[in-house]
């Protein structure tokens, strides 16, 4: 079978693979998932899935809809139980230890509000405060100029217009200055110059921060943009995992969204041989 | 980044970020604070000229001018009691906001707190300026009764607080369908904690019932005290005692319907 690309991917995944092992051999895992599962009765929405995630490292988490990556994200964020396996975060056993790690976390997705009729500044001032933060002032301002927020501060939550909203959400998830973010399809419903916005952001976040970011999405662009690594998921499994360029090449494919098709109908990886590339070349 | 209160033990500053919350939400929507004050004093003028019609036709009703009034004003501590811990609650369900509040780091144990000063500080935007008006309108003084009050108080609150953590635990598990049991369960305790009538106007198998329940022992110790001039402590401490069990099975079926609404992924998609 032809490979579209496949000699100039062969060597372009060897330079990130080489690149990504000594990352991940130099960096403690931020989040390590062990044998993770959740089953609600007869159906399994997380079936035995393990992972680490290297501190410092953008991860996308990509599927289908019920494919499990919510449910996935929701246990490390101890939301919701697993029916088995292990979840360590940040050197914490999630299951046991979940409160001493929280204030080092944060989460941002728009599917879940903040109170719509409290002021930006007040929602602000509450999740400060739950976070525990001191110079409370000076942070909000801060993150509200971080974000152009500044001039819809004293304004009610629910009065602003999606992108405001998703701004508002981000600076809540960046208010603790988390070492780690997770975000559950944190530009849907944006325009694509909002969304380039709030993509720029995280990406400057992590690079100044060297956070780590989990982010679940079905935009594939966007993945393939921010993050140095991809979970495939289906079914609840994690059925591949690698860099983008990892997968184009695995997969033979141009963009992550033929790859995602592939996943989703059950297509075969065609794995680049390498070996045949090279004594070809 | 600075942070003043990373330890994980409870931390009175996370229940006071919660009040703020809704206490902010209050100071916002003057409908929500005028519905405080609103049904406590519809309720105290109804009974209270209703009071003041028994006392004329009836020389019985005359010796116990203000057992009515009491009753009806202890009864809107407890029922408002349950009503402002459920509400407060309920708002974080409405607002779709407890999967963000269950990712920080406030503990259930916190939460609870914050649901509880905020259940006192709705009771009391209704009941301080109903009082008053019982004065001015009926003579009747509550504040008189003083240190019993505050006995009377506190124990209604620690009912109104087990029957709102039982009633938050269910929505909780089970979602906003549950939602009208924050409105309607404490009606089950007026015919059976004898808050207008004494004990044993009840048949004898629904007194034992009645005895089980901790208001039972305050509206019969706010009538010995009206009647008769007398502090009952006997009661008292039987209300305490039996409260204690009460507010620690309400507490422990919270964290049980907490778990297992974390085991069944309810928190992120609380809703209908």
């Amino acid at each position: 079978m032809t490979k579209p690309r496949s000699r100039h991917l062969a060597a372009q995944v060897r330079v990130e693979a080489k690149a990504y092992s000594i990352t991940v051999m130099s960096k403690p895992a931020a989040i390590s998932v062990s044998s993770l599962n959740k089953s609600y009765g007869p159906v399994t929405a997380v079936d035995h899935i393990s992972f680490d995630i290297v501190a410092g490292s953008i991860t996308g988490l990509l599927g289908g809809n019920g494919a499990g990556k919510t449910t996935t994200i929701a246990m490390i964020m101890g939301l919701v139980l697993p029916t088995g396996g292990a979840i360590t975060v940040l050197g914490h056993d999630m299951l046991r230890e979940r409160y001493r790690v929280l204030h080092r976390m944060n989460f941002e997705s728009p599917y879940v509000e903040m109170p719509l009729r409290l002021t930006v500044r007040q929602n602000l001032t509450v999740f400060g405060r739950l976070y525990g933060l001191t110079s409370l002032r000076e942070r909000i301002a801060d993150i509200a100029r971080a974000l152009g927020l500044e001039h819809l501060l004293d304004r009610p939550t629910g009065k602003l217009s999606a992108g405001q909203k998703t701004r508002v959400s981000l600076a809540k998830a960046l208010i603790n200055e988390p070492d780690l973010l997770l975000l559950d399809e944190p530009t849907a419903s944006l325009d694509p110059d909002t969304a380039d916005w709030v993509r720029n952001h995280l990406m400057d976040y992590r690079d100044r921060n060297d956070a780590t970011i989990l982010l679940a999405s079905h935009n594939m662009p966007e993945v393939e943009r921010m993050c140095s690594r991809v979970l495939m998921m289906q079914s609840g499994k994690v059925v591949d995992d690698g860099s983008p360029a990892d997968l184009l090449a695995k997969y033979g494919r141009a963009t992550l969204e033929d790859v995602f098709l592939d996943v989703a109908r059950n297509r075969q990886a065609s794995v680049v041989d390498m070996s045949q590339d090279e004594a070809a070349q | 980044m600075s942070f003043s209160d990373t330890h994980p033990g409870f931390s009175p500053r996370r229940v006071g970020a919660m009040v703020l919350r809704h206490w902010y939400l209050l100071r916002s929507s003057w409908p929500r604070t005028f519905e405080l004050i609103y049904w406590p004093t519809v309720q105290m003028l109804m009974w209270g000229f209703f009071q003041l019609y028994l006392v004329e036709t009836s020389s019985a009703f005359a010796a116990a001018a203000g057992v009515l009034l009491g009753g009806i004003l202890l009864w809107d501590v407890l029922f408002r009691g349950q009503l402002g811990f459920s509400i407060s609650f309920l708002e974080e369900m409405w607002s779709r906001n407890m999967g963000h509040l269950m990712m920080t780091p406030l503990r259930p144990s916190e939460f609870v707190a914050s649901l509880m000063t905020m259940s006192l500080i709705r009771v009391m935007i209704g009941f301080i300026p109903v009082t008053f008006l019982a004065i001015v309108f009926f003579g009747f003084n509550v504040w008189q009764l003083g240190f019993a009050l505050a006995i009377f108080f506190l124990n209604l609150f620690l009912t109104s607080w087990s029957f709102g953590l039982f009633v938050s635990g269910l929505v909780l598990r089970n979602g906003l369908g549950a939602e009208n049991l924050a409105w309607s369960m404490m009606f089950l305790l007026l015919p059976l904690c004898c808050v207008y009538y004494p004990l044993e106007t009840l048949p004898d198998w629904l007194q034992m019932i009645s005895l089980a329940l901790p208001p039972t022992y305050v509206f019969e110790g706010m009538r010995a005290l009206l009647l008769e001039q007398t502090f009952r402590g006997d009661l008292m401490v039987w209300a305490f005692a039996l409260n204690a069990v009460l507010f620690a099975f309400a507490f422990w079926s919270f964290m049980h319907f907490y778990d297992a609404s974390r085991r069944a992924g309810a928190l992120l998609q609380l809703g209908e």
